[in-house]
């Protein structure tokens, strides 16, 4: 049986989950700890696939502005940030960009695009 | 000389929020004036998501953030100078402005709007002993070398102090390669939100060290390590248990202090425990049409709160031009009590409210399981529970006006009653 101790993050109270492998209940996972609904679906959710927002910045060529911020426009795997950081790093723009641009679509093949977070003339 | 209703001086999340509500408030003569060469403050640093949940009802990164209200400034046709210091204001709002293309300027207004925000602590504020190596950087001046001029700080880093911008900068190293080997924190609690606790700490296995502090910088041209020692209940570093830490960079999240030198030279009254100016519920200082509003005033955690607070100054620097601020009413006191370390805005108008109060406090220490209580003189008006209470997070308490309005009332306090106690 799998387990995991987690703090939840919905509120500031930063309650201590723990996140137990269930196959008798109708999510199969149980979580204690939690004070409130949202801290099991938090628990249960950052166990079984916990996802992050990756926030970097690419290189600009020839502009005024050295750096293009960029996030991903939804959830990267975990484990998968640093694949995600080499692409980022691999980047380089010479053209304009407006704030919401995709640069990298479906990057890593997870389903979420990497968008620039400001516009550069 | 030049003359303008509103001088909004600062372009960061304040300044852009008071200009933009002055100007919906029916001022069309608005200068906005900012030092750095673009609009839009520290939030162009601030890369990270997570801002705009209360203003927007959705996340965004700094640079999102500001943009959205630089376009709104712009398309309002307001005007604003960049890569432009002010020198000075006097108490009849003339100020001394300078820039490299038009030289100095003096300008007159009818209503000034101080939003300067804050700067960091350094390494000078706290006393660490040890040479003057490169490789000893404020966390935000890192920030600003690494997502806006595109330098690395360095490879092998301990960040001092575990408030946001401190949990950010360990994340954002690590991301670019770097190795954070601790984050240090002097009290027994961090400061920064338990969100980015756990997705800028935990998910990259750093180490936290509460109730440490760094009392050694080693290396003489560049950091080569520091020592961290923990320390008492009073702070001070206790003997023989310093550690030793091979590193080439060493960042400093130890606080924020209002920049307030212009807002002093004006001979504007400022609260000791803040650092910023003393303000009425219009976000008014001592002298009458100047407002102040967002870090300048009192170091947010959330730039919505700024925003907010920053739109109520724009507005009121509108209606004050318009002559529509009554100015003569009898102001009620706020008073920060038992677990309380202040309270924003410091006196209140109740002439001048429109349909509420909102109070902006901090609280002295963690509290679990507590209620704040809000007293008008003797009489509780309102009581909120708190399961958590920690000095990191603003507090935000929402007055109704028909609690206030034609009652005799001196004083507005607010405690922590403690459960357990």
């Amino acid at each position: 049986m799998d387990k995991k101790e987690l703090v939840c993050i919905v509120c500031p109270k930063g309650c201590r989950l723990t996140v137990i492998e269930d196959k008798g209940s109708e999510s199969g996972y149980r979580v204690e700890g939690n004070t409130c609904p949202r801290g099991e679906k938090y628990g249960i959710k950052e166990f079984v696939n916990p996802t992050r927002i990756v926030t970097s910045t690419v290189k600009l060529k020839n502009k005024y502005h050295k750096r293009l911020p960029v996030r991903t426009n939804g959830g990267i795997p975990k484990e998968r940030i640093f694949d995600c950081m080499s692409i980022i790093k691999s980047i380089e723009i010479e053209h304009k960009v407006e704030v919401g641009q995709i640069i990298v679509k479906n990057i890593l093949g997870v389903g979420v695009d990497l968008i620039a977070t400001r516009s550069i003339e | 000389m030049i003359q303008y209703e509103i001088v909004v001086i600062g372009g960061g999340p304040a300044g852009l929020a008071a200009a933009v509500e002055a100007k919906k408030n029916g001022i069309n003569n608005i200068l906005v004036i900012e030092r750095d060469k673009e609009l839009g403050g520290i939030l162009n640093q601030c890369i990270h998501n997570g801002f705009g949940l209360h203003v927007f009802k959705e996340e965004l990164t700094g640079p999102e953030y500001a943009e959205r209200f630089i376009d709104e400034l712009k398309n309002m046709g307001i005007e604003y100078k960049t890569d432009t210091m002010v020198l000075n204001i006097d108490d009849e709002k003339n100020i001394k402005v300078l820039n490299s293309t038009e030289g100095l300027l003096e300008i007159k207004a009818k209503a000034v709007v101080l939003s300067m925000g804050c700067r960091e602590r350094t390494r000078g504020a706290i006393s660490i002993p040890g040479y003057r190596p490169a490789g000893v950087f404020t966390a935000g001046a890192a920030q600003r070398y690494i997502n806006i001029e595109g330098y690395m700080v360095g490879k092998r880093v301990i960040i001092l102090g575990s408030g946001d911008i401190g949990l950010i900068m360990a994340r954002r190293l690590t991301l670019e390669g770097a190795e954070v080997l601790a984050v240090v924190e002097v009290l027994p609690f961090s400061g920064g939100l338990t969100r980015n606790i756990v997705q800028c700490l935990d998910d990259f296995n750093i180490p936290l060290l509460l109730s440490h502090t760094v009392t050694k910088i080693e290396g003489k041209d560049r950091v080569k390590g520091v020592v961290i020692s923990k320390v008492d209940d009073n702070r001070r570093p206790i003997p023989e248990t310093e550690k030793h830490f091979n590193c080439d960079t060493l960042l400093l999240s130890v606080g924020l202090i209002p920049e307030n030198e212009l807002s002093e030279k004006a001979g504007i009254e400022i609260d000791p425990i803040t650092n910023g100016p003393i303000v009425n519920e219009s976000m008014e200082t001592n002298i009458r049409g100047v407002f102040a509003c967002g870090n300048v005033v009192h170091v947010h955690d959330l730039v919505d709160y700024v925003t907010e607070e920053s739109s109520t100054a724009g507005k009121n620097a509108a209606r004050y031009v318009k002559n529509e601020l009554i100015k003569d009413a009898e102001p009620i006191k706020t008073k920060p009590l038992n677990g309380i370390r202040y309270i924003v805005p410091h006196t209140v108008r109740v002439e001048n409210l429109e349909d509420s109060l909102d109070m902006l406090m901090r609280v002295d220490n963690v509290y679990k399981n507590a209620k704040l209580i809000i007293k008008a003189d003797k009489n509780i008006i309102k009581k909120v529970n708190k399961n958590h209470l920690a000095p990191g997070e603003m507090e935000r308490i929402k007055i109704k006006l028909s609690e206030l309005k034609n009652k005799k009332i001196f004083d507005i306090s607010v405690e922590v009653e403690r459960e357990d106690a």
